[in-house]
């Protein structure tokens, strides 16, 4: 079997998992290897389902992500420009930030900082960008908050323990209060020994309900299998009633897509 | 790009600025999406830049590293808007040479450079670029050389002057006269009329890091808010970041920093294990920020291999958008190692970053080595050794078992980076760079 949009799958696991429920954390991991095909993946899913997606972009440029939206279908433009998507532009913020002392507390504040406690803007950030409009005009289905990454924020002088805070209490907004979904993306730093990273690695493999690990392939680098992607199931809430379920792919990358197959079951080796 | 965005009256238009002008290139990169008005213009005013081109994947503004070689190990060249980090080699010998190519490549070009440094003075670095090598005098030079090396290495000749006839095909478009990328003789310094011609700004820390600051100090070291403050200083004065829209003609800032993160710019992640932490990645942060809002490229040469927590290589790696690695044989056992000896040094591409792309172009090939054979920094393939040429080398008898095993230099000298057995990858017969 030979699941071609297996992250859609994934995806609408998510949802059809507990309906009315609590909205769920989806954690993308990559290791050895570059997993941000995942966020590409995730951001033009939620907005073709039509959710109202807040996404706090830290790592690229806003044209970046536009351009490979567009080659999965989905502009980003239009979908900011109505309204339907909520983007912060972390590179170019930051200049702005860093050079020009604001009047009003903003989002990235904790760069201006020499030793900020927590990323309290960030989060009344997400929250105003995901509050429930009621004005009669089009309800956007769920909220989700997307962010790439979470990583980047221990570079930037957060600790890991103000970065979970900062998880915690949108999940208290976005999933409990508002129904709504989080993915984040975290590096795995291998042995590296990037303590921080690896507490907040671990801090939300716990919480999260859903995990997406993209890993370099053992072998090292292979022009027809990209990596291989794990996807572990999880129900952090519920004591091990059920075992978690995990099932491993590898993929392969393309310029519009990205296709999965069994292992050892690339196309180019059979 | 938001460097290709922002800048010029194409705003938000990225894609449709690229479209217009990607019918004259020879390649099949398609874009659906409206085509805002006037983009024709301002595509042909941006890439009619001296010194760049466009991306044949995704249409992204390029500039030459000033080594040919590694622009085609990098996909055709560095982005304008990227950072791309050079991990020093061991004595700064082979990153402080690639640094100078860079410079000496803006200069041709007639790009404003921005030189860095803690440790020299920029006014002596420019000094010390190396000269340009013209047409007939590289192919006379180039010539020479193929006639002293062995029969193996012949192929280089052939390829590299097959790159060379095809770089005017590939400056399709409204395009400066200016070549994309120059070759230079190590040997010769760059005429002093080309220096004075040209625009460049310095900043020597030692110079400046008394004036005062009129940033609140966050985390970053003294020098590294000082040198953010004279980098936005310039892109904001000079308007690569578009801020003047009278200017009629766009150039390119090059920005070169060097030896970042050694004590000389007042960090100490050199020195202690425990060091500031998040200065220098605050720092590249930000620098990232500057340049993705303007016309301009950066190179940084980082002395890794004296950085003690090896946690903070992988965050400033994971916050470059280029990463390449050189490892010189000097003073290492590799240097007397016979199957060595026609190579100075291993590159490693550690990182080649995915722009406006779900795939980037990954090389098949990754052991490279470099030399510099007189005037000329070569970059090859290592080459595979069957054990009889090993035999050869050491002046061994041969071997005259049925069986002759296939082996690289890696296996003979020391476990290191792995390869893709399982994956075809080890091919013998591909010499080169194919891209």
């Amino acid at each position: 079997k030979c699941p071609g949009r297996l992250a859609d799958y994934a995806s609408a696991y998510v949802h059809r998992r507990i309906p009315g429920g609590p909205g769920k954390l989806t954690l993308l991991c990559d290791a050895n290897t570059d997993g941000s095909f995942l966020v590409h993946h995730f951001l033009s899913f939620y907005l073709k389902a039509n959710c109202k997606v807040c996404f706090v972009a830290l790592i690229q440029s806003f044209s970046h992500y536009n351009i490979v939206g567009q080659k999965l279908g989905v502009s980003l433009t239009v979908a900011r420009e109505c309204g339907q998507l909520v983007f912060l532009e972390g590179l170019k913020s930051s200049v702005d930030v860093f050079f020009r002392a604001q009047a009003e507390p903003h989002p990235l504040q904790f760069l201006r900082e020499a030793n900020a406690e927590n990323l309290q803007p960030l989060y009344e950030f997400v929250r105003e960008a995901l509050k429930p409009v009621d004005d009669g005009e089009a309800a956007w289905r769920c909220p989700v908050l997307l962010v790439d990454d979470l990583s980047v924020l221990l570079s930037l002088g957060m600790g890991a323990v103000a970065v979970l805070d900062f998880i915690h209490y949108c999940r208290a907004t976005v999933c409990w209060e508002r129904k709504g979904n989080i993915v984040a993306l975290v590096h795995d730093s291998g042995d590296t020994e990037d303590e921080e990273n690896n507490i907040l690695l671990n801090g939300l493999s716990h919480q999260s309900h859903l995990i997406l690990r993209a890993e370099g392939l053992a072998t090292g680098f292979c022009r027809d299998v990209h990596g291989q992607l794990r996807i572990l199931w999880r129900t952090p809430s519920q004591p091990t009633t059920q075992r978690d379920q995990s099932l491993t792919y590898q993929y392969k990358i393309q310029d519009k897509s990205v296709s999965f197959f069994a292992k050892g079951m690339s196309p180019a080796v059979l | 790009m938001a460097a290709v965005a922002t800048c010029g009256t194409g705003a938000g238009s990225t894609g449709s600025v690229v479209a217009a002008g990607s019918k004259n290139h020879v390649t099949s990169f398609q874009r659906r999406g409206p085509r805002a008005s006037g983009s024709d213009s301002s595509y042909s005013r941006l890439v009619s830049i001296a010194g760049t081109r466009p991306s044949v994947r995704n249409g992204q503004l390029l500039v030459s590293t000033g080594l040919p070689a590694l622009d085609q190990l990098l996909g055709g060249g560095l982005a304008v808007g990227t950072v791309l980090l050079i991990e020093e080699d061991k004595y700064n010998i082979y990153s402080s040479l690639l640094f100078k190519y860079f410079l000496a490549e803006g200069i041709i070009n007639g790009h404003t450079l921005l030189v860095a440094s803690a440790k020299e003075d920029p006014a002596d670095i420019l000094q010390e670029l190396p000269a340009p090598l013209l047409d007939d005098n590289f192919k006379k030079d180039f010539d020479e050389e193929a006639c002293n090396h062995k029969t193996a290495e012949s192929n280089i000749k052939m390829k590299i002057a097959w790159r060379y006839q095809l770089l005017p095909k590939m400056e399709a478009g409204p395009v400066s006269s200016s070549r994309f990328g120059h070759y230079y003789d190590a040997s010769k310094k760059m005429p002093q009329e080309l220096i004075e011609a040209s625009k460049w700004h310095g900043f020597f820390f030692p110079e400046k890091s008394s004036s005062t600051l009129n940033i609140e100090p966050c985390s970053l070291t003294h020098g590294y808010i000082k040198l953010l403050q004279f980098i936005q200083n310039i892109i904001y004065e000079e308007g690569f970041d578009g801020s003047n829209p009278q200017k009629k003609q766009k150039n390119i800032l090059r920005i070169g920093i060097q030896n970042l993160g050694s004590p000389l710019w007042g960090d100490d992640i050199c020195c202690t294990e425990n060091g500031n932490s998040h200065s220098l990645t605050k720092f590249l942060y930000v620098l990232r920020g500057l340049l993705r809002t303007s016309l301009s490229a950066c190179m940084i040469t980082m002395p890794t291999h004296l950085i003690q927590n090896k946690a903070i290589i992988s965050r400033v790696t994971n916050l470059s958008d280029t990463v390449v690695g050189l490892e010189s044989f000097i003073g290492s056992e590799r240097e007397t190692n016979p199957l060595y000896k026609d190579y100075h040094g291993l590159i490693h591409i550690r990182q080649i970053p995915r722009l406006n792309n779900l795939i980037y172009d990954v090389s098949d090939v990754k052991d490279l080595a470099f030399k510099l054979k007189r005037k000329l920094f070569t970059i090859e393939e290592e080459k595979e050794y069957t054990l009889n040429d090993l035999y050869k080398r050491l002046h061994l008898p041969p071997d005259l078992s049925d069986t002759v095993s296939r082996s690289s230099k890696q296996d003979l000298a020391e476990p290191s980076k792995l390869l893709g057995p399982g994956c075809g990858v080890m091919a013998g017969g591909k010499k080169h760079l194919d891209f």
